[in-house]
């Protein structure tokens, strides 16, 4: 009782363990995440030293040459035209990875603000903007995609946007529900009793608390719009030729596949693994985030 | 109950209005009219054309009298078949899409459901973990990746099953149902089976087995009602994901569906068409999506109460 | 005579991935006709797992039976398979389980769950086990049982889900019903309505009953054997009168002595009014649409300086509500708040922050009321700051103070809430909650979440704090017991009216109000006051 604080040294203490750091451990418990959050750092540094450590230019034909399978100059073979696959899968991993980060940053940027907006106001403000998200969940979005592609010419800003617009419903959604159910908290209470401004309950109380299911969403999210972009490239509907991106590559590589598999092979391969990785990694942070698993 | 679905319907109405809206405003404002590219074509015949297709009406009394047409079940005549109208071409491909549709559904919900409720029974062992990687294998396999791989492995390998058509030889519904389906195979298995820990969970099944019911029957009569509840709820979002995904595999496997016009119709920028199956899709899934909410409602005790 | 079920010696352990926890740990009881073996243990004590683990309805793994016998009938119930065990289970020995909310299929009709025993273990046809049914669903005091055998559970309030419930386990005839902590969840005059169903139906039926309960009270009223548990063990048993007359273990005692009897002195109080609350009104309504639901209604009363009052009711009496409203954690609908004379109802936001570093709350759970990403530190530290208390510098040392004077070791400052016990949680709320140093806090519900002995040590601890700090402090409590340990007035409330006031002793020895003598009643552990009366 009547120690005095000198004589305490703030380096002794026992350090706490927040739930942060306990989700961290948990995180790297779990060797399928932690193999797919190295394969995508290893992924991400690749796309983006691609103009200096690629081979060959992606547009770079050689005629003659035509489609020749793995060789030592070509690593993963050459396209009809000649071009590097190994080249093109990397400059079409850019493509790829850049839709998927963009489009979920706004899918993220809309979700969240809406979502908390909703979630804080409350009352019938948060009736009206909700119905309004599940009238919009009722929409065809992949129909009017491919529609705005088909109107407007296939404009990659334009496709980072609509998907983009399509994903924030459900982050919205999840946001919402999460701020709603902190907002009822007794911690939250807690906080207005002591006086805290609504500004610092909202920045240290509800954001914080609110965090893990946005990141594992976002990780999520990230996946199911590469998708989409491979899906919207293999109807013709996305990346035009002579750019490329990982689902217009599958796209060719099916028309040849019965002589060169290997031109639908090495894209697929390319694809699926990273979205393998992305949903292990999103699946190993549910998993770590989720104070319900850790009881065990 | 009525009530309820009373309130659904009137709510899709305003939905599909703006569906149409923004569908037709769309396809008018794109740059380039249908018959800018035919090369041979003189200014007085694309005036003729334009006028037999109301192209030079003011855009308002053009979309008005689409609405007429459309209640009264006319989408107007096709721009790039000549002679022939987008509802022959619609109830042409209608049926080969929803019978790929039906048949990928039930193998997604059969195959999903039985993996899903399977894994849960005994979580985090090798009867949970082969079925969920399995899932994962299925979410990250996008069907234009499978579907070829399908053509490849079975069709020109094996030779054991025919890799293109619709109904012209046996077995050739196989493939292109398995492509459609996998997916949301995957899906469902996954949401079944966090449905299903979530309910085996719960208190009631305690009471269920202190009863002394057979595992059996306390998975079957208590636990899987509330485990498949969000199966249900994702029928209608999976139905939409069909059609659209109907568009790469009836193109993959050389099926004359909806989805193939629709590829086709974007390419040749027949407006017409394009509208007009969009209009269609679209009031499908709106009403596909009001299904599923009505029979999760009707599920759920607790919701068929409160519309009684 | 013959004992229903004798357990020797029984031991389950279970083998975690964070290692062996010896959740039952050696433990004999024996359980008979007509009579009442009560398990008595806080949290964690493994008294549920020591009754599950007989019918095989532990998780297994991790659960493992390691060895003992369980003698029911002639046949050891630990050696069977699960098939012959799943004729005993609902036939043999049935369970009633805390919580009647979760204990039902949300999804099934009563009807359609409480004939599937007799379906399953007699081979009944439909209708005839469905007027079985409801016949015991009527003996289980459910009216117009014809018509609610088609209901769902949420169409029934908590205490007659339990009733149906109950009917459910009966509807066998077992010769054994373990309850465990069957009125927990319940308010006290529903507990004390379905105690006496319970002894009724154990009379009438001849039935053995094992119950299962962390409250003294309710066990001093109904058991005939007791068994106290701790870690896995059993450290006292014996009839009612050995345990409560001559309790040798001593756990016993502690738990005896944590039971709140005495009532505290009362302060001789000046006069001064502190608190003056008159014609409080707080209504809601969930839409425009929705009938208004009047929370507090017109409720008027006054609580003088260092005065502890004490507002007792039950759930959905409206007594949170009064306390959040004198708060301004909800705004209320009409009516008139004043502290020390400042209206605080009509305050702006500026004022209102002034005035809430006199009046502070601690909260009922202390899993939910402590940010779960903030530290001990981080979490005292935020009102000392923000009321400028302490500065940047002082900081370390105010916290530290704090924390001493809610007896909180200082080595854990940088703690998190999850690497606590329920109880030191509570002292971490309670610290926030006097960092300000307030006049005047309200408290609700601030031991209802712990242990018993742990409620006792926070009680003393919030005397001592009511003191040394020169408190004044609302109250807000279900039980009872505890209101009147620590109060020195009481107000009753019901459905939202105040309908009686007065000081601790003349509302317990002679309460006026029609519901506050249903209340007093309904209050169990008469038996126990009795004793602790005569010596």
């Amino acid at each position: 009782m009547t120690t005095a604080i000198s004589e305490i040294d703030p380096q002794e203490l026992p350090k706490g363990v927040s739930l942060w750091q306990d989700a961290w451990h948990r995180l790297r418990r779990n060797k399928l995440a932690m193999i797919g959050a190295c394969y995508l750092i290893a992924v991400i540094i690749m796309a983006l030293l691609t103009p200096w450590i690629a081979p060959y230019a992606y547009d770079a034909q050689d005629l003659r040459l035509g489609a020749t399978p793995p060789s030592a100059a070509h690593w993963l073979g050459t396209d009809l035209f000649g071009r590097d696959l190994l080249s093109r899968i990397m400059y079409g991993g850019r493509i790829s990875l850049l839709v998927g980060f963009i489009a979920t940053a706004v899918a993220l940027v809309i979700g969240v603000t809406y979502g908390a907006i909703a979630g804080y106001v409350g009352g019938r403000v948060d009736a009206i903007m909700m119905r309004l998200v599940d009238i919009l969940y009722a929409l065809p979005f992949m129909i009017f995609i491919i529609l705005l592609m088909v109107v407007f010419g296939r404009n990659l800003l334009l496709m980072f946007l609509a998907i983009g617009v399509v994903e924030w419903l459900t982050m919205a959604r999840i946001v919402r529900g999460q701020v709603q159910s902190l907002r009822q908290q007794e911690f939250v209470e807690a906080a207005i009793s002591i006086g805290l401004s609504p500004a610092r309950i909202i920045w240290k109380h509800l954001i914080p608390n609110a965090l893990g299911p946005v990141i594992v969403y976002t990780t999520l999210t990230i996946p199911s719009v590469m998708l989409l972009e491979a899906f919207l490239s293999f109807l013709g509907l996305g990346i035009q030729p002579p750019q490329s991106s990982w689902g217009l590559l599958i796209s060719h590589g099916v028309e040849t596949m019965e002589e060169y598999p290997w031109l639908l092979i090495f894209p697929g391969l390319a694809l699926t693994m990273t979205l393998f990785a992305l949903n292990f990694l999103g699946d190993g942070l549910r998993d770590a985030l989720d104070p319900r698993v850790s009881k065990d | 109950m009525f009530k309820f679905l009373g309130l659904r319907l009137l709510q899709a109405i305003p939905v599909l209005l703006v569906v149409i809206t923004v569908t037709f405003f769309l396809v008018r404002a794109a740059p380039g009219g249908p018959f800018d590219d035919e090369k041979a074509v003189s200014p007085q015949v694309k005036a003729a054309l334009e006028a037999q297709y109301n192209l030079d009406q003011p855009m308002h009394q053009q979309f008005f009298s689409y609405l007429i047409g459309l209640v009264q079940g006319d989408m107007g005549p096709s721009f790039k078949y000549p002679g022939r109208s987008v509802d022959e071409l619609i109830f042409q491909g209608f049926p080969v899409t929803a019978e790929l549709g039906l048949y990928a559904l039930l193998f997604a919900v059969a195959l999903g459901v039985l993996a899903g409720v399977f894994a849960s029974l005994r979580p985090n062992t090798k009867q949970d973990y082969i079925p969920m990687s399995a899932a994962m294998v299925g979410i990250c396999m996008p069907s234009f990746l499978l579907g070829p791989i399908l053509v490849l492995v079975f069709g020109l390998w094996f030779d054991v099953l025919p890799v293109s058509g619709w109904g012209n030889s046996p077995g050739d519904k196989i493939l292109p149902s398995l492509t459609l389906g996998s997916t949301y195979a995957a899906y469902i298995a996954r949401l079944s089976r966090s449905g299903m820990l979530e309910i085996l969970s719960q208190d009631y099944l305690r009471t269920a087995r202190a009863k002394g019911l057979p595992e059996h029957t306390v998975i079957i009569k208590h636990a899987l009602r509330g485990g498949l509840a969000p199966v249900i709820a994702f029928l209608g979002p999976a139905f939409a994901g069909l059609l659209s995904g109907s568009f790469v595999v009836e193109t993959i496997f050389q099926i004359p569906g909806l989805g193939r016009f629709y590829v086709q119709a974007a390419f040749n920028r027949d407006y017409t068409m394009i509208l007009g199956t969009t209009v269609f899709l679209s009031t499908l899934i709106v009403f596909f999506n009001l299904l599923s909410d009505v029979l999760a409602a009707w599920l759920n005790p607790r919701l068929r109460y409160q519309f009684k | 005579m013959q004992p229903l079920l004798s357990v020797k010696d029984l031991r389950i352990h279970f083998h975690t991935r964070n290692g062996l926890v010896r959740a039952v740990d050696g433990i004999s009881y024996d359980v008979h006709a007509g009579k009442t073996t009560a398990i008595i243990g806080e949290s964690g004590s493994g008294k549920s797992v020591a009754c599950y683990g007989l019918l095989g309805l532990i998780p297994k793994p991790p659960g493992k039976v390691e060895g003992g016998t369980a003698d029911f009938g002639g046949k050891d119930l630990l050696q069977l398979s699960e098939a012959e065990l799943r004729k005993i289970r609902g036939r043999g020995i049935s369970i009633i389980f805390q919580d009647p909310m979760t204990s039902l299929n949300p999804y099934l009709r009563i009807g359609d769950q409480m004939i599937e025993p007799l379906q399953l273990h007699f081979g009944m046809k439909k209708a005839e086990a469905w007027k079985r049914a409801t016949a015991v669903l009527e003996e289980v005091g459910i009216r117009d049982a014809d018509r609610r055998m088609n209901s769902y559970p949420f169409e029934f309030s908590g205490g007659m889900r339990q009733r149906v419930v109950i009917a459910m386990a009966l509807i066998t005839e077992p010769e054994i019903i373990i309850a465990d902590e069957p009125t927990t969840a319940l308010d006290v005059t529903v507990q004390a309505q379905i105690l006496k169903l319970i002894a009724e139906l154990q009379r009438n039926h001849n039935i053995g009953v094992i119950f299962i309960s962390h409250d003294l009270s309710v066990i001093s009223d109904i058991a005939d054997d007791i068994c106290v548990m701790k870690n896995g063990e059993i450290v006292e048993q014996g009839s009612r009168q050995q345990i409560f007359e001559q309790a040798q273990h001593p756990y016993t005692k502690k738990l005896l002595d944590a039971v709140p009897d005495t009532h505290k002195d009362i302060v001789e109080n000046n006069d001064s009014e502190f608190l003056v609350v008159e014609n409080l009104c707080t209504h809601f309504s969930s839409s425009r649409r929705a009938p208004v639901v009047k929370a507090v209604d017109n409720v008027s009363f006054k609580i003088k300086r260092r005065e502890i009052v004490g507002l007792v009711g039950e759930s959905g009496s409206g007594k949170s509500t009064i306390g959040r409203s004198i708060l301004r954690l909800v705004d209320p609908t009409s009516g008139s708040v004043k502290i020390e004379g400042t209206e605080t109802t009509a305050l702006g936001y500026r004022d209102l922050k002034m005035l809430r570093r006199h009046m502070q709350m601690i909260f009922q759970d202390p899993y939910a009321s402590l940010n779960p990403r903030m530290s001990v530190y981080d979490t005292l530290a935020e009102p000392l700051l923000l009321h400028k208390i302490a500065t940047r510098k002082t900081l370390d040392s105010a916290v530290f103070e704090l924390m001493d004077s809610v007896e909180l070791a200082r080595e854990s400052v940088l703690r998190y809430p999850h690497e606590f016990s329920g109880g030191q949680r509570q002292r971490i709320a309670i610290g926030r909650a006097i960092a300000t140093k307030p006049k005047f806090i309200v408290a609700d519900e601030p031991v209802s979440a712990l242990d018993v002995t742990i409620q006792a040590q926070i009680l003393d601890l919030l005397l001592e704090l009511v003191d040394r700090y020169e408190l004044t402090m609302l109250f807000i409590s279900h039980d009872l017991a505890v209101v009147r340990y620590i109060a020195d007035r009481i107000l009753v409330m019901c459905q939202g009216e105040l309908v009686e006031s007065g000081h601790s002793d003349q509302v317990f020895d002679n309460p006026q109000h029609p519901y506050t003598q249903t209340l007093l009643k309904s209050v169990p552990g008469k038996y126990l006051h009795d004793e602790i009366a005569a010596g």
